[in-house]
C-alpha cells in the first residue's frame, strides 16, 4: 500500500512537472514532448486503475497518432519558436491569478465534507481490490461497449466520417485558376 | 500475475485531475499561439478521462471506461478539424498568433 502511493506521487508528480513544463516552454516541439510525457504517465495511471486496454489504447492514439498529428503541423507551418511579446500581455498574471483560485475551488469542492467523495470510493474499493474478473480487459470492455453502448458507438463512426471530410475540405487548396494551366500545358 | 495496483483512493485521482484540468485552463488563458492552445484543451480532456476512470473502478462499472473512448473519438476528430482549421488560417494569415486574428472585432 504505502509503495503504491510512492508510486502514486512520483507518477503525479511527473504528470503534473510534464504539464507545467508544456505551459511554459518557448519551443512548440518541446510542448508536444513534454504533453508526451504526460499522456504515458496517464496511461500508466490507467494500468493502476486496472484498465490496461484504455492504457494501450492512451499510448496508441494519444501519444502516438495524436501527437504526431500536432508534430507535423508545427514543422509545416515552421511555428516552432514562440513569440514571447504579446500585445495582451496583463492577461497573464491575471490568468494565473484566476487559475490559483480555480485551483482553491476544485481543493474545496473535491476535499469538503459535504461531498464526501472518500465514501464514494471506499466502500466499492473493497470489492475492487477482489474484483470482477477481467474488469477493463478488451473482452469485457468490448462486450459493453457492443451491447449496451451500440448507439455511441455507431454515431462515433459517424462523427469520424465528418471530421474526415471536414478535415480534407478545410485542408483542400483552392485555387480553381490553376486547373486550365495544366491543361493548356499538357496539350503543349 | 497482478497488475500494479497501486490502490491510491479515489480522491487522490480526483484532486490529481482537477490540478492538470487546471494546468489546461491555465494554458489556454496564457498561451497566444493557437496549436498550444489545442495541446492545452487536449490536456483538459485528459484529466477528465482519468477522473472518469478513477470513477470507474470507484463503482466497479465499466460504463465509465467505455465513455473514455468515446472522448478519445471525439478529441480525434477535433484535432483532425482544428489542426484543418489552423492549417487554413496560416495559408490566409501568416501567423497562428490568436492576437493577430482580430478582424472580426466590432
Amino acid at each position: 500500500m504505502t509503495v503504491g502511493i510512492v508510486l502514486f506521487a512520483v507518477l503525479a508528480l511527473v504528470a503534473v512537472l510534464a504539464a507545467v513544463g508544456m505551459l511554459t516552454s518557448t519551443n512548440a516541439v518541446h510542448a508536444a514532448l513534454f504533453l508526451v510525457i504526460n499522456f504515458f504517465c496517464i496511461a500508466l495511471f490507467y494500468l493502476g486503475l486496472s484498465a490496461p486496454f484504455l492504457a494501450m489504447v492512451q499510448i496508441t492514439v494519444y501519444a502516438g497518432a495524436i501527437m504526431v498529428l500536432f508534430l507535423f503541423v508545427i514543422m509545416l507551418l515552421g511555428a516552432e519558436r514562440i513569440l514571447p511579446q504579446s500585445r495582451l500581455r496583463w492577461q497573464t498574471p491575471l490568468a494565473i491569478i484566476l487559475a490559483v483560485a480555480l485551483l482553491a475551488s476544485a481543493a474545496f469542492a473535491v476535499l469538503s465534507p459535504q461531498v464526501n467523495l472518500q465514501m464514494a470510493g471506499v466502500a466499492p474499493l473493497q470489492a475492487a481490490a477482489s474484483g470482477q474478473p477481467g474488469f477493463g480487459d478488451p473482452k469485457s470492455v468490448g462486450e459493453v461497449l457492443f451491447t449496451h453502448y451500440l448507439l455511441p458507438f455507431e454515431m462515433t463512426g459517424i462523427l469520424l466520417l465528418v471530421a474526415m471530410i471536414g478535415a480534407v475540405v478545410l485542408a483542400k487548396d483552392e485555387k480553381p485558376k490553376r486547373k486550365p494551366q495544366y491543361q493548356s500545358e499538357e496539350r503543349k | 500475475m497482478d497488475e500494479i495496483n497501486f490502490l491510491a483512493p479515489t480522491s487522490w485521482y480526483v484532486v490529481l485531475s482537477a490540478v492538470l484540468f487546471i494546468a489546461g485552463v491555465t494554458g489556454v488563458l496564457i498561451r497566444r499561439n493557437a496549436i498550444l492552445i489545442f495541446m492545452s484543451v487536449e490536456l483538459m480532456l485528459n484529466s477528465a478521462n482519468l477522473a472518469f476512470v478513477a470513477f470507474a473502478r470507484a463503482f466497479q462499472d465499466q460504463g465509465g471506461q467505455v465513455f473514455v473512448f468515446f472522448v478519445m473519438t471525439v478529441a480525434a476528430a477535433e484535432v483532425a478539424v482544428g489542426l484543418a482549421l489552423i492549417v487554413a488560417i496560416f495559408k490566409t494569415k501568416k501567423s497562428i498568433d490568436i492576437d493577430e486574428l482580430h478582424s472580426m472585432e466590432g
